[in-house]
């Protein structure tokens, strides 16, 4: 455990250090990560802790995000009520969702979140009045907040974001390292022994349904203040599914694994887009050859060569 | 009346369309417990290539042959060389059809480009029929015909042969039909295959009123999930109950509320799955 301690902390360090060398460009980049980062490892409490595989888990986010950008444009720009009442939003979808997607399991939990998901992007594509439809909100300003240093300018925000990286990974590590969560992995190696043990299996599987999406909506809160912009896409399917592989690909059940395959997945994203048209075609490719040869992650390849040489 | 009974028709039209999606979406989950993501794919590939060969041809009997053939070829090489690896394991694959999805979803608009493309009808089916006040096109009334021959047919082969018993004793339990002789695995091969087929004459069938664009097969999947989600996975019944209630939703929806065009599809399919998770027709 402190070895995983120093590690975070040496990592940490690392983060703040880094806009001293990054370009603006890299540093915006890298803040997209980080905030990827938050989501992608919301979805691994469900996924690799709890055995839950959503495929909408982008609802939450988009929730969050269409929220934050309608107060912050519609009704006032302030960041005391518009982020609280994203986060509020997101727990609130999930809380809704849950009770529906939990009452099933396997593919049929993958085909309800997927359709639950699929409602809100409905919603958001067809409200136009509201939404704006195709067109998403534009022009989403940032918040303005008692500092000395303007959120507008990409350091403080990289920073601000990492902050709030740096207390959602703080607190989802307290979380799977406590006695619920240690319930939760109990739950997703064998739900019935869970249950023949006393516990009351739906309500672990509901907190974490509900903890999930709030972070979830957490990330979805930052990045439409990052990106001052939401549009449909970012509660549809292809997002969702994009969450589920960053967090395979990085090793679901780790939390770090899924921050690394976020920054992975948008390192890679933001590189072959630049030199080519065909992105979705290469992450095809990708989702098929991380399901072939890297089921475990990132970290399970490492783990793996580790364990061999120690051997 | 006269727009309740067109919008009736189209809605049962647009239904036994879903219903072959479904059909074979269900069937593959019954036996193998797959949920097909890339299920969708297989109809913009058949509406695809069959246009291609329509325009190269000019037959529409032929250019069917050519986009079935394709797709079923499609759907043999996904389940003998990627989903059998993964039995009974369904986040890979989720994520394996779903790579697939996005691999012909851009592959698709790659070769045939963005524009929105509807195949030609069968000179047959062009005209229109008139009963009374009611002009309604022969195409539609020849997808319902469809529909009803391959939802008979089908049945039939499930109820009345001996593939079909094998099938159904698959999906009961494929470790008692691997027992008793059944060579589950060829069988698997070749439902995922029929089913892909299913798929591909959707895209033949419904490309000259639906058509096909980027994104027809997201759209696709998701209207033939929430009809099995209705239905019941796995359950034939379900798929064809199932698609004539959300063609039906979905077209009514589409006329008489635009704007919440998706939500009077799907919140009907939030209240059953609040009453019985597994669907009308679907195994506890």
């Amino acid at each position: 455990m402190n070895a995983r301690v120093a590690s975070g902390a040496v990592a940490l360090a690392v983060l703040i250090g880094l806009p001293a060398v990054l370009s603006s460009y890299q540093l915006s980049l890298l803040t997209k990560m980080l905030i990827f980062g938050i989501f992608a490892m919301s979805l691994d409490l469900l996924l690799g802790y709890a055995g839950l595989p959503s495929l909408g888990h982008a609802a939450y986010f988009g929730v969050a995000a269409y929220t934050v950008g309608l107060l912050a444009l519609r009704v006032a720009n302030n960041f005391w009520i518009d982020f609280p009442a994203g986060l509020l939003m997101a727990a609130a979808v999930s809380a809704l969702f849950g009770l529906f997607a939990l009452r099933t399991r396997g593919s049929y939990f993958l085909m309800i979140t997927l359709a639950l998901g699929q409602v809100l992007w409905g919603i958001a594509f067809g409200w136009r009045s509201l939404t704006g439809g195709d067109d998403g909100l534009p022009s989403v300003p940032r918040p303005r907040l008692p500092l000395p240093w303007a959120l507008t300018e990409g350091v403080p925000f990289y920073y601000f974001v990492l902050i709030c990286f740096a207390l959602a990974t703080g607190l989802l590590a307290l979380v799977v390292s406590s006695p619920f969560g240690q319930a939760l992995i109990g739950i997703r190696e064998s739900e019935r022994r869970m249950e023949v043990l006393g516990y009351d299996v739906w309500r672990y599987k509901y907190v974490a349904f509900v903890l999930a999406g709030l972070f979830a909506g957490l990330a979805g809160n930052l990045f439409v203040y990052f990106n001052g912009f939401v549009s449909p896409s970012y509660l549809n399917i292809v997002f969702s599914a994009s969450a589920l592989l960053m967090v395979i690909l990085g090793g679901a059940g780790t939390l770090v694994g899924p921050a690394i395959g976020a920054a992975v997945i948008v390192g890679l994203e933001n590189l072959i887009s630049a030199y080519m048209e065909r992105w979705v075609l290469v992450l095809g490719v990708i989702y098929v050859l991380v399901t072939l040869f890297a089921p475990s992650g990132l970290v399970g390849l490492v783990r793996q060569r580790l364990g061999r040489s120690r051997a | 009346m006269t727009f309740w009974i067109t919008q009736a028709l189209n809605g049962i039209s647009f239904g036994m369309l879903l219903f072959l999606l479904a059909a074979g979406l269900s069937l593959i989950y019954g036996l193998m417990r797959v949920l097909n993501l890339a299920h969708g794919s297989y109809y913009i590939l058949g509406g695809y290539v069959g246009l291609a060969a329509m325009r190269a041809t000019g037959s529409f009997v032929l250019a069917t042959v050519a986009a079935t053939a394709t797709v079923t070829l499609v759907g043999i090489v996904m389940e003998r060389f990627f989903l059998r690896r993964f039995p009974e394991q369904e986040l890979p694959q989720a994520l394996l059809t779903f790579g697939f999805l996005l691999i012909f979803a851009d592959l698709s608009l790659w070769l045939w480009g963005g524009t929105p493309q509807t195949l030609p009808k069968p000179a047959m089916f062009e005209r229109s029929i008139r009963i009374g006040a009611i002009v309604f096109p022969t195409y539609r009334l020849f997808v319902i015909g469809i529909g009803l021959v391959i939802g008979l047919g089908l049945w039939w082969l499930q109820e009345g042969t001996r593939l079909g018993a094998m099938i159904r004793a698959g999906v009961d339990d494929a470790e008692m039909a691997r027992g008793t002789g059944v060579n589950v695995g060829l069988l698997s091969t070749a439902v995922f295959a029929f089913g892909a087929f299913l798929a591909g004459l959707g895209g033949i069938i419904g490309g000259p009123f639906v058509g096909v664009y980027p994104g027809a097969d997201f759209e696709i999947l998701e209207m033939a999930l929430v009809v099995v989600i209705i239905g019941g996975l796995g359950s034939l019944k379900g798929a064809f109950v199932g698609g004539l209630v959300v063609g039906l939703l979905d077209n009514f929806g589409k006329a008489l509320f635009p704007e919440l065009a998706l939500f009077t599809v799907f919140a009907p399919m939030a209240v059953i799955l609040a009453v019985r998770p597994t669907g009308l027709f679907g195994a506890r």
